[in-house]
């Protein structure tokens, strides 16, 4: 044989190796379809639990259109490769899972491959739903299994960019990124906080939004609830790096979570609104695990963060200073549009946070500051709710950036903001297409008796 | 001193630049169909256009309004020139004792200038801020499609589109 046979073949035999290697990565067979169940083929209690777990992992929120069917998918996720839109999950056979069988769902759970044996793209967060048991798994089948079927959200096709429209490219990313069991229990904790652990880390996936990504989109592991990014909101940092004034503790989350507000943060907004909607109407003892150990995650507060804290409720409770003469366009609009609510000391969440509170004036960029100046708070439907009117048809970009400035001056001890106005201007083009395609929250948060407390 | 449009006209107006526009409106400018009803932003009686978008002109300082067109009920009918809303709300009697009325048809013309056919489900999402305590949302709804389809007909005349500025 001569020298370049011999390259040859080895370069053959590289590429066919090569191919075998990359086809037993991405191959993953067809599980065989089912005649979809009768609803009444599941066990009522199992279909109950579901529908709990179904709401700790906020599968509505990604999977329901506004004003759409429940479940049948079809909302746009926005992700920098490009939009995907959401599958339909309920039993109808052609466009939602009414031909898969339980074996098929737990595979997407778990390894996010579709019952044709096609890979999911992770905006299906399975790199969380991987740590959910199969008992669980079983219960969400069983709800999911016993909704109406609809046939599927009327949506465009995904619009990736090349080579991310490939889902072969997935099989690459989860070879890379997807590490089953990430979340193991940890005996020297109680069992609320393991049971938390399994909740956040698993179902409940929080690092989805408040994990930052890498360049290919997987959680920087590294960096764990550090803050992201949601459709133009920041998901803030929810580890020591929080920039909450005052720190919060279990009792602080539990409220916050369950009900959708604590008088020393304010109200849950955003994306969260939808999350502590649905936590709403689970057990409390699963929301006071989800408390318990996302308390840990945040760490002890430490000395200097706890005089600032006093400090920050001492100031929250002094009147206005005068208006700084360098804003004074801002310090008007505040004094007019603003602080009738956010000063009348009224309880929360019908009054409004004294924004000395704020975590969104002290965050790092003005993002959510902007949104919800623009947007205002929806109300519930049918539901007493806390609202906010959003300003968007009354404010013009120039000046929600002076009020920005001026609040962020006044509220925060951080350094003024960079590129405010630009931020105005996203917040005002994605905010429209959020609230034309989000569902929002669907029930109020939990136990309206408790809102009227101070 | 500074000049604000409404219905289409200037006026001087001497208030301090906080001063809410549902105030000027009414006291100033005698214009009383936007009503103060919670003064916060959260019933919507107060409801005007601003540049063809609905506002809630008791948490809408004077100040923000430099150059912008303020529309309010008065300007876009008259009693013997009704608007295609306004007509819409006598015709299906959406009136109890009226108080949310005008904000309810501001809000309802801004929603129908951008979207002339608007769903059942849109026309509750945009009308969700406008409190209304008699409960007369079914006729509320019913007046709004009516508009709608008024303002589809050929016969109104441009002035009574009521796309006053």
């Amino acid at each position: 044989m001569t020298r370049p046979k011999i390259i040859a073949g080895i370069v053959a035999v590289l590429l066919i190796g090569g191919a075998i290697a990359a086809f037993a990565v991405a191959w993953r067979p067809a599980i065989a379809a089912i005649e979809p169940p009768a609803p009444h083929s599941f066990d009522a209690q199992l279909v109950k639990r579901g529908r709990e777990l179904a709401a700790i992992g906020n599968c509505s929120d990604c999977h329901t259109v506004r004003g759409g069917k429940a479940y049948a998918g079809g909302v746009p996720v926005p992700t920098p490769f490009g939009t995907i839109y959401s599958s339909n999950i309920t039993p109808d056979p052609q466009t939602g899972i009414g031909r898969w069988s339980e074996a098929a769902f737990r595979r997407a759970m778990r390894s996010g491959v579709d019952r044709g044996g096609h890979h999911l793209y992770p905006t299906f967060p399975y790199d969380h739903f991987t740590n959910v048991t199969d008992e669980d798994d079983r219960a969400l089948y069983a709800f999911l299994m016993t909704r109406q079927p609809f046939p599927r959200a009327p949506a465009p096709a995904n619009d990736l960019s090349f080579p991310f429209n490939h889902r072969v490219v997935v099989a690459g990313w989860k070879l890379l990124f997807l590490r089953s069991e990430t979340c193991r229990p940890d005996t020297t904790q109680s069992a609320e906080w393991n049971r938390g652990a399994y909740l956040v880390e698993g179902l409940a996936h929080c690092g989805a939004c408040h994990t930052p990504r890498n360049a290919l989109g997987a959680e920087r592991t590294s960096a764990a609830f550090s803050g992201g990014d949601v459709d133009n909101w920041l998901a803030y940092p929810i580890n020591a790096k929080s920039p909450s004034p005052l720190p919060w503790d279990t009792e602080a989350l539990f409220r916050y979570l369950r009900q959708g507000f604590d008088r020393d943060h304010g109200v849950a907004r955003g994306p969260m609104a939808e999350v502590v909607s649905n936590l709403s109407s689970v057990q409390g003892s699963d929301v006071h695990a989800i408390a318990v150990y996302m308390t840990s995650v945040f760490g002890p507060p430490g000395e200097d963060r706890l005089r600032q804290a006093s400090e920050v409720r001492a100031q929250s409770k002094l009147p206005a200073p005068p208006a700084v003469q360098a804003n004074s366009q801002g310090a008007s609009i505040y004094a007019a549009a603003c602080a009738a609510c956010h000063e009348s000391d009224r309880p929360l969440p019908y009054g409004g946070v004294n924004l000395g509170l704020s975590t969104a004036l002290s965050a790092p960029d003005p993002r959510n500051a902007a949104n919800i100046i623009l947007s205002g708070i929806r109300p519930v439907e049918g539901e007493r709710s806390p609202i906010m009117p959003g300003f968007a048809a009354s404010m013009t970009d120039a000046q929600v950036s002076a009020l920005l400035n001026y609040l962020r001056a006044r509220f925060s001890k951080h350094p003024a903001w960079t590129e405010v106005e630009k931020t105005v201007q996203d917040a005002r083009r994605t905010q429209t297409v959020f609230l034309q395609t989000q569902p929002g929250p669907h029930n109020a948060p939990g136990d309206p008796t408790q809102r009227d407390k101070r | 001193m500074m000049t604000l449009k409404v219905n289409g006209h200037d006026h001087q107006i001497d208030a301090a630049p906080d001063t809410p526009l549902l105030y000027v409106l009414r006291d100033d400018l005698k214009l009383n169909a936007a009503k103060f009803g919670c003064g916060l932003g959260q019933c919507g009686a107060c409801t005007v256009m601003v540049d063809g978008r609905a506002v809630l002109s008791c948490v809408t300082p004077i100040l923000l309004l430099e150059g912008k067109q303020v529309t309010t009920l008065e300007g876009l009918g008259t009693i013997e020139a009704p608007a295609p809303i306004q007509r819409a709300f006598m015709e299906e009697q959406a009136a109890q004792c009226g108080y949310c009325i005008a904000g309810m048809m501001m809000r309802a013309q801004a929603l129908l200038q951008k979207n002339p056919r608007p769903t059942d489900e849109q026309i509750r999402a945009e009308l969700a801020p406008n409190l209304c305590r008699c409960g007369t949302h079914m006729r509320i709804l019913r007046a709004v499609h009516r508009a709608a389809r008024l303002m589809d007909s050929a016969e109104l005349s441009p002035t009574t589109q009521g796309s006053a500025r």
